[in-house]
């Protein structure tokens, strides 16, 4: 089993996994299957605008950016600002949450910390172009009191996920 | 710049492809499914009234649940409007975009199992309190 999945790469048996199961779904309940196929597609036609923008920005980040920098600003040495700088990215970052995987991927093999990679993706839950539909539906005071305190807890799950993490690594 | 630095960023972006594209279509698929299979009016029938159990079980289907953030908060506006505490649609909302089950294998994979996982389970734990304290805050405030 472990040689099939070297073989195949986990990542392509991840998608050859889902895959079975549309067809296992499509056998049993076509429409279903059907239905989501449709919402996949309108899916892939919505972020494939986002997703050539994250490559893009990879290929630029392996040109300019090299593991001393990513060390510098976003490694363990980082102060302050290397906080601040991943808040910032990810409250004005766009897309999925996945579509950022490889690119924090990359930094990570770069030496960005994971505390400051879980504040990134912790971040992308704040949406500044959906606060105002987010205010019709909660008003002013819910979204500032909830937007705050989802800031603040940002750095706590980067500094609780990186601690636990580097705990069980130290024994 | 250099050509071998240019030709080392391109192979570096093709590795990088070869790995995550298959993943992230396998997400898409995935989130395709899950917002054709579960219908939006489940969500408002989960709900049990409890003060404490409410927060739970909405950042639990916050969780589970994946899309664009804005059906979570439309979702939310229907929950509010059918009597749901907003304690619980808060943790909902909040669970919706910090939570990501359907997208955890692509997070283990890319990023590591255990950093996603961890980072999942505590972002699930933090929903409900961040949903409490806003709640709190509110009432202090209001």
């Amino acid at each position: 089993m472990r040689k099939i999945v070297r073989k195949i790469g986990v990542n392509n048996l991840f998608l050859l996994t889902v895959c079975i199961l549309y067809i296992i779904l499509a056998a049993v309940h076509w429409e279903t299957a059907r239905a989501g196929f449709i919402a996949f597609v309108r899916l892939l036609a919505v972020i494939a605008p986002v997703l050539g923008i994250v490559f893009a920005l990879l290929f630029v980040s392996n040109l300019v950016i090299d593991s001393k920098t990513v060390v510098r600003y976003l490694g363990r040495q980082a102060g302050k600002g290397g906080w601040l700088v991943v808040i910032v990215a990810g409250i004005i970052s766009a897309g999925p949450i996945y579509l950022w995987y490889p690119l924090l991927s990359d930094l990570k093999q770069k030496g960005m910390r994971e505390a400051l990679i879980a504040v990134f993706l912790y971040n992308r839950a704040v949406k500044i172009p959906l606060l105002p539909m987010m205010i019709l539906y909660f008003g002013v005071k819910t979204v500032v009191i909830l937007t705050i305190y989802m800031v603040i807890f940002s750095v706590l799950n980067g500094y609780i996920v990186e601690r636990i993490s580097t705990g069980r690594r130290k024994k | 710049m250099s050509a071998s630095k240019l030709k080392q960023a391109a192979r570096s972006l093709v590795n990088n492809l070869k790995m995550s594209v298959p993943i992230l279509l396998g997400v898409l698929l995935l989130v395709g499914l899950v917002n054709t299979a579960i219908p939006k009016d489940f969500f408002s029938r989960i709900f049990t009234g409890h003060m404490i159990l409410d927060p739970f079980i909405g950042a639990l289907f916050g969780g589970v649940a994946a899309g664009n953030p804005l059906t979570s908060y439309i979702i939310g506006g229907e929950l509010l409007s059918r009597g749901i505490s907003l304690v619980a649609v808060l943790a909902f909302i909040v669970s919706w975009v910090t939570v990501g089950t359907i997208q955890l294998p692509a997070e283990s994979l890319m990023l590591g199992r255990r950093f996603a996982l961890l980072r999942n389970a505590v972002s699930f734990l933090m929903a409900s309190l961040i949903a409490i304290l806003t709640v709190l805050t509110l009432e202090a405030v209001c």
